[in-house]
């Protein structure tokens, strides 16, 4: 006999302290943990987007802690491992982010380094060719991974020629000049492009610390426009690649939704669940557990700050691929015609619950809790809402909702590999 | 530090508790002493196609996904050479559940034919996924039998060929079951807001009337000590030269463990690492390059990889990596840079300790090491290595004649 069982009563989230550097920086604090170390994020808008441009912000991000006015790129990383420290640069459609992990008591130590780099960064001309060299290198391998050729093929599709979809190919590299490097980095990465997110143990102490640093005057003062992006795309297209060897194809499709913002957007997460957001979705049980298609096959519905998408990925045998494609049509069919059952929603709503209990984890966890909101111009009232949303929903308002969102014929759709 | 409490059941069955009262969730991972080094030849991919069967329905619960995913849990497993790794997170308030799903399993599989075909060609899907429809994937596949000749550590966890999987039948399943799938073959560690007292009587009441079984006696081939240079050239429809170079290296448990995995950060881990300055940065020969352990709990391999970059010749770049190997082994680390990695180990296990699972994971696998306490004094055995350590184990590994070379060639 089963045990019995309780769904998930309390989630409690810790909302960070808002500080302010004296230079009116705004800084995000979750003090909490047991662990004595933290993790310090620098998140900076994504500015003058230029379509000629499209690796400008991408490659300032990869080249920043190549070396500075008091620093070469060598002496950067010993000075962060020496201490145990990790620094990260990351590049995403929205924002670029620079992230320190250390241990708590080395931050006076380490930040000075990151100072540098945030403010006095120079781009040298041989750690740009080589930057270059290797980069393209990199892409070389990605462009005969069918998923990889699926990704960035959806991705333009979908987006056009933005930062979403821009169509990076090997030319892009040959245009990077080391004049567009500085002209990006001095604009985007200033104090008034910034806040700043520290998570783990971060006490006043720390804060004076990080205040002392950064709470000046920054180097970089450039003008900027925080990017504004347009979508005109046409929805329902289907591109083939064909490779000829292909032992799996890659599927890729999906279109434009709606995004965080959006007070349906609980009520697509839920869908999407149930379609293909966890192993016993729909989309899973019959086209891996069932039929044996694939290794795996899942669905998402991605927030960014200026558009949302719906998307659906897998690798199939290349023999079964047009029966998997017929099958994923028919799962989207079943979703707007028939009823989900009351047993298998209730399992949505406690996996759901669950599952996002168990992403609270730690201090870290909640600080991205709280990204995913203050980005999106939302609030805690967002969980609130979002929470009630699982707990509440009916079959009636799932069946609306992929009527409304869940479109065969809207989609996109990429195969890569053989039909 | 990572608390836990140990006890063991009358069937043998090893369980260890680790309270963190600061989590509302719990974890149970259990650990099955049986990996891809089991398999015999002919045979090989089982252990990895086995675990993907325990999730087909056991004995007495048709579905295991459903009920856990109904109690608002997750779950996933992996195999290695040497391990089969199944965990569970969930809520602590339905951490029953895990032990009603986890035991039944344990007790016998449900066996159903259904499931057996399915998972055979799921795992022939992830053959083609990860190994065969991927540049370089089937890397691994190579390197193995030229590294070993004799232990089972020629295969990789996935199988020799996808052939092999396509022939499991269900008689290999249930003798597969009977030989390793008891509770002396298993470690049991429960994580999270949980008390030992209440860990103990689940742990009798659901596992407890599981038979003990026979015991498994591991007797694997011995590999041969390696005396001369071996190599192996492919040619492969990819866009970059690449070549690998495997030495051996002592098993897990070995005191010169720690130094090996110390000379792979000291030549890789980081942008201020040596490979990374002088062969990709200063001299430009690579485009991507690494040094790592297999950490395999008996002899494993030290492998130095790198994709070459456009125009520059094997020859080059290989007498650039050996003059790296060559230079660590006879000139001493300086303090400096010694104490840079020793450091960056020490906050690596910091950082792992954020997470209830990985705690719950490094248990299980400490304690089949022999004891879980050595999980908390682990560093202890990195902040004592010396340069001369260093520099010694370096000679005694990076000679030709231990080495397995893997040129990975572009077809022109």
């Amino acid at each position: 006999m089963a045990p019995a069982f309780k769904q998930v009563a309390d989630i409690n989230f810790i909302a960070p302290v808002k500080k302010q550097l004296s230079n009116g920086l705004p800084v995000f604090i979750v003090n909490a943990g047991e662990q004595e170390l933290v993790r310090i994020e620098f998140i900076f808008n994504n500015v003058n987007w230029n379509v000629q441009k499209p690796l400008q912000a991408i490659a300032v991000n990869g080249l920043i802690n190549s070396g500075t006015v008091q620093f070469n790129a060598k002496q950067i990383a010993e000075a962060v491992d020496y201490y145990g420290s990790f620094l990260q640069t990351e590049y995403s459609a929205d924002y670029t982010t620079i992230t320190l992990y250390s241990l708590t008591k080395h931050l006076p130590a380490v930040l000075p380094v990151l100072w540098s780099i945030l403010n006095e960064s120079t781009f040298p001309e041989h750690e740009l060719a080589i930057y270059k060299q290797n980069q393209k290198q990199k892409l070389q391998v990605s462009l005969q991974k069918n998923d990889y050729l699926a990704r960035k093929n959806f991705a333009h599709a979908i987006f056009g020629d933005t930062p979403y979809g821009s169509d990076i190919n090997l030319e892009s590299y040959d245009q990077l000049t080391r004049e567009d490097l500085l002209a990006y980095y001095q604009a985007a990465y200033q104090s008034a492009n910034c806040t700043i997110i520290a998570a783990g143990k971060f006490d006043d102490t720390s804060f004076g610390v990080l205040d002392q640093i950064f709470g000046g005057t920054w180097r970089n003062q450039a003008e900027f426009a925080v990017n504004q992006l347009e979508f005109l795309t046409e929805v329902g297209r289907e591109l083939y690649l064909e490779k000829p060897e292909a032992l799996q194809s890659a599927i890729r499709m999906g279109n434009l939704s709606i995004n965080r913002t959006h007070a349906d957007f609980p009520s697509l997460q839920i869908l999407n669940c149930v379609f293909g957001g966890y192993f016993g979705s729909r989309l899973m049980a019959n086209i891996r557990e069932d039929k044996g298609y694939t290794y795996g096959i899942g669905s998402g519905v991605a927030s960014l700050k200026q558009a949302g998408y719906f998307f659906l990925a897998t690798e199939v045998g290349a023999d079964v691929c047009g029966s998997a494609l017929a099958e994923i049509e028919k799962e989207i069919d079943l979703l707007r015609t028939e009823l989900v059952s009351d047993e298998e929603l209730d399992l949505v709503r406690n996996y759901m619950l669950g599952s996002l209990l168990g992403s609270l984890e730690n201090a870290f966890s909640h600080a991205d809790k709280f990204k995913n909101i203050y980005f999106a111009g939302l609030d805690y009232n967002y969980y609130d809402n979002y929470i009630h949303k699982v707990k509440t929903i009916t079959a009636e308002e799932i069946k609306n909702t992929a009527i409304k969102y869940l479109d065969w014929n809207a989609m996109t759709k990429v195969v890569v590999g053989k039909k | 530090m990572v608390n836990f409490n140990r006890f063991t059941l009358s069937n043998g069955l090893r369980v260890l508790v680790h309270e963190d009262p600061t989590t509302p969730m719990a974890v149970l991972n259990i650990l099955y002493d049986v990996g891809a080094r089991d398999e015999e030849e002919g045979r090989t991919g089982f252990a990895h196609l086995f675990e993907h069967l325990m999730f087909g329905g056991s004995v007495n619960i048709p579905s295991y996904d459903e009920p856990l995913q109904r109690v608002g849990g997750e779950n996933n497993a992996f195999t290695s050479n040497d391990i089969t790794n199944y965990y569970i997170t969930l809520p602590a308030a339905n951490i029953e559940t895990a032990f009603w799903l986890e035991s039944d399993r344990m007790l016998s599989l449900a066996f159903s034919e259904k499931s057996l075909e399915t998972q055979r060609n799921v795992v022939c899907e992830e053959f083609k996924q990860r190994y065969l429809n991927q540049p370089y994937g089937d890397v691994w596949l190579k390197l193995r039998p030229l590294a070993y000749k004799e232990h089972p550590y020629r295969w990789a966890t996935i199988g020799q060929d996808l052939a092999q999987i396509e022939n499991a039948k269900m008689e290999d399943v249930k003798a597969f079951f009977k030989k390793h799938y008891n509770p002396q073959n298993a470690i049991l560690v429960v994580g999270g807001n949980v008390k030992t007292d209440e860990v103990k009587e689940l742990a009798e009441k659901w596992f407890g009337p599981i038979p003990s079984g026979d015991k498994y006696n591991r007797d694997l081939p011995k590999e041969p000590a390696q005396t001369e240079a071996r190599s192996l050239t492919v040619n492969a429809n990819v866009p970059l030269n690449a070549i690998y170079i495997a030495f051996k290296m002592p098993a897990r448990l070995d005191s010169n463990y720690q130094v090996f995995d110390l000379i792979s950060d000291i030549l890789s881990q980081g942008q201020s690492s040596r490979l990374f300055n002088s062969l990709l940065k200063e001299q430009q020969l690579f485009s991507d390059i690494n040094a790592y352990i297999t950490s395999s709990l008996d002899e494993g391999l030290f492998v130095v990889d790198g994709k070459l970059v456009e125009g520059v010749s094997m020859e080059t770049a290989e007498a650039a990596i050996w003059n790296e190997l060559h230079k660590i082994a006879t000139e001493l680390v300086d303090e400096k840079e010694l104490t840079k990695v020793k450091n960056k180990s020490e906050s690596i296990m910091v950082f792992a300790e954020m997470s209830l699972l990985d705690k719950a994971m490094n248990l299980a696998y400490y304690e089949l090491l022999g004891d879980a306490d050595l999980l908390n004094v682990e560093i202890n055995k990195y902040l004592s290595i010396t340069a001369e350590q260093i520099k010694s184990v370096a000679a005694d590994t990076f000679k030709k004649e231990k080495s397995s070379t893997l040129y990975y060639l572009a077809n022109a």
